[in-house]
């Protein structure tokens, strides 16, 4: 298949994977952003052709494992409405509120459907205009341009029944709240190609100064990673740290300027409170006050009840602490054991992109290989 | 269909295509009987059903029997590739042939949604007639019932098969044995993504073409050259990664297989790419995997690849051996890389992820 076989040819892996080890002198710590690329390195098990001395931790890409808890309960309360006819995309379904998950909610009766693109809960409003439509609008800023096509879609249409739950964030200041946290251990960033497609690099260039952290925006295939991971440790030998684009079959300096003027268009930046992680200054996305009458939470006001304390997630969940990349999802007193996707305790065993999911699937620690 | 036989249906007008399943339908009187006679019995006739007993009472016969049942609750009733009603034979003739079993009959349950289209009704039982037919099979006895709109999703059916299996013939998970080969029958996945981007209204390039097919030709094939098959699984539901999770916990066995050796179709790749699902876990309806001693793997390949439904068989693995540990991980994925990862049960059905 084209544009997929090349990045995973297993002979330029091989030749990677030892490139890596003749230009690696010293001990490094890289976090790669995204979940896709979490998943892509356990799955391939890409970390274990890496010298001993570089430790890949994973960072906080994954939109579900961030969104507040709160959001999800919001969500599930209004999927609960009668009259609600509630889209999101599959992989939020599982992931546990307080006291349920989406699924649950379904499977109670509540009507609750997976889409695979903002426009179709769009289809859905029209198509059921007694219906109320809502949608669960959550990723990065690469979901954010048809999301933001769809509310203007739904504006066009001047559609009545259609509300949004906005939990949209920004991956800029996640990286630069890590960075800026005491803790940190992050010498250097694969950044998240799909995000950069859309936003470009050029705001990433201030960070990698401030901090003297090499920034290398990077694809989602064995051979995009591990090219990733050659130019960021060149970088750090060198003692260098500038930002450099190697997935630029994709990403162009100044992203896709069109889908940066819908975002901008739709929504505006607003403080974002993440999973885990804590509240975050101007790291989300909230609706321009043009657009407030799709806003599901002004809409269903009187329908939600106020849960602004954050519920405390399980006291077991180590999940802040894997979505900053200070621990291994593996290192987790109740990884594998009281907390697996059947029963988790926190979203990143619920995601296909969670750090944890990504381990437990293709790697359990309780269970050893060959 | 197990009604009195000396009760003769009176309704004059014959049901016409544009007509509705009502409630009646399933009533037990002249519009059931209507039912029966004008879709039924028409489309699946055969000495057994006719008789229109309680039961049908079939001959002896010579050997052991092998029994199964499965529900189908397929939407799109339609998809590429078949329908519910084929998939309704194929899946129980299946899951008979795994067990070495020449399938001879098949019961029919229907559970229909008032308001469905006759029309649609007379389609899916043609089919699966015209499937039954094709594989050799008669249905034996049946039965419909009708919800009320909104209490179904237009036609589930349940079938049961019951199969002979030949004297000589030992399959099952307690004949596996470590070095035994593991073989896959064909490419994996194109039922599951099939359904799924029909029922979603997703367009990908290529052709997405469900693999629903009866596999017992082949298995007979197999048995008929005596290759010593150890064990049979149709990858159904859960897919190739769920079966071997399956067999491998009841060893319990370590199994590993070569990521590069098993065969999957562009379209489904660029499918799965896209949704980020793992064609390893998606659904099949005519595809099976094998377990046999290496020194036959030559000959069953040969066999296979003889027939159009397993024409890309090929070895993609072996069975090494007990678990030396209670945690080992039971079936390994060899990347193309090396590299190993853990291939186990998943918690539910795959979701398709945000981005």
């Amino acid at each position: 298949m084209k544009y997929l076989d090349e990045f995973r040819d297993s002979n330029t892996v091989q030749k990677l994977s030892v490139a890596i080890g003749q230009i690696t002198r010293h001990p490094w710590t890289i976090m790669e952003v995204c979940g896709g690329q979490t998943h892509s390195i356990v799955r391939y098990g890409l970390d274990r052709l890496l010298p001993p001395g570089i430790t890949l931790i994973h960072g906080p890409g994954c939109p579900v494992c961030v969104t507040p808890i709160e959001l999800i309960d919001t969500a599930c309360e209004l999927a609960k409405l009668p009259d609600v006819i509630f889209c999101s995309f599959g992989d939020m379904l599982r992931v546990p509120g307080t006291h349920e998950d989406l699924l649950k909610v379904k499977a109670q009766g509540g009507d609750v459907r997976i889409i695979y693109s903002p426009l179709d809960a769009v289809a859905i409003a029209r198509a059921n205009p007694s219906r109320q439509i809502v949608i669960f609008a959550v990723g990065f800023e690469t979901t954010a341009p048809a999301q933001a096509m769809a509310i203007l879609q739904a504006q066009q249409l001047k559609l009545q029944n259609f509300f949004v739950l906005v939990a949209h964030v920004l991956v800029p200041p996640a990286m630069e709240a890590l960075l800026s946290s005491p803790e940190n251990r992050v010498q250097g960033f694969l950044a998240a190609g799909h995000v950069c497609t859309i936003m470009g690099y050029d705001m990433y260039e201030p960070i990698s100064q401030k901090y003297q952290v090499p920034i290398v925006v990077t694809g989602f295939e064995p051979v995009d990673i591990l090219e990733g991971v050659k130019m960021v440790v060149q970088q750090l030998e060198d003692g260098r740290s500038i930002v450099e684009n190697q997935y630029a079959r994709s990403v162009h300096r100044s992203g896709n300027v069109e889908a940066q003027k819908v975002i901008d268009e739709v929504f505006e930046p607003s403080s974002r409170h993440w999973r885990g992680i804590g509240t975050i200054p101007n790291s989300g996305l909230a609706l321009q006050p043009a657009f407030s009458q799709f806003d599901a939470l002004q809409h269903f006001h009187d329908c939600i009840s106020q849960t602004a304390v954050t519920p405390s997630p399980s006291s077991e969940c180590e999940s802040g602490r894997i979505l900053q990349g200070l621990m291994k999802p593996s290192d987790c007193a109740a990884f594998g054991t009281r907390c697996t996707p059947d029963h988790p305790l926190g979203a990143p065993m619920v995601s296909s992109e969670g750090a944890c999911a990504a381990y437990f699937r293709y790697r359990p620690s309780k269970v050893t290989g060959p | 269909m197990s009604q009195n036989p000396s009760f003769q249906p009176q309704c004059p007008l014959p049901l016409a295509s544009d007509e509705t399943i009502r409630l009646a339908h399933g009533g037990g009187g002249r519009l059931m009987q209507q039912l029966i006679h004008e879709i039924f019995l028409e489309a699946f006739s055969n000495s057994y059903l006719n008789a229109l007993q309680d039961s049908a009472v079939l001959p002896a016969q010579d050997g052991r029997l092998a029994m199964t049942t499965d529900s189908y609750v397929v939407q799109p009733l339609f998809f590429p590739g078949g329908d519910i009603g084929s998939l309704a034979v194929h899946g129980t003739i299946n899951d008979l042939a795994m067990m070495g079993a020449s399938p001879r009959y098949l019961s029919a349950g229907f559970i229909l949604e008032e308001g469905l289209s006759i029309d649609m009704l007379k389609q899916v039982v043609s089919s699966m007639a015209k499937t039954a037919q094709d594989c050799g099979v008669h249905i034996v006895c049946g039965d419909t019932k009708v919800v009320d709109r909104g209490k179904g999703d237009q036609i589930f059916i349940n079938t049961t098969g019951l199969g002979v299996i030949p004297q000589s013939v030992d399959i099952g998970p307690h004949r596996l044995t470590p070095g035994d080969r593991i073989i896959v029958s064909g490419d994996l996945g194109a039922h599951g993504m099939a359904v799924l981007s029909q029922r979603e209204g997703l367009e990908f390039s290529g052709n997405l073409i469900s693999d629903s097919a009866p596999l017992h030709g082949v298995i007979a094939d197999l048995l008929n050259h005596h290759v010593p098959i150890h064990c049979l699984r149709d990858l159904t539901r859960g897919g190739l990664a769920s079966a071997l999770s399956e067999l491998a916990t009841a060893g319990p066995f370590t199994m590993t297989i070569e990521e590069s050796r098993i065969p999957i179709s562009e379209p489904v790749r660029g499918a799965c790419e896209i949704l980020g699902l793992d064609p390893l876990y998606v659904a099949n309806e005519g595809r099976f995997v094998m377990f046999l001693p290496p020194e036959d793997v030559d000959e069953a390949l040969s066999i296979l690849h003889q027939h159009a439904v397993s024409k890309e068989a090929v070895a993609i693995g072996e069975i090494g051996g007990t678990p030396s540990t209670p945690t080992q991980a039971l079936v390994t994925l060899q990347t193309r890389y090396g590299t190993h990862r853990i291939l186990d049960l998943l918690s539910g059905e795959q979701l398709p992820r945000i981005c």
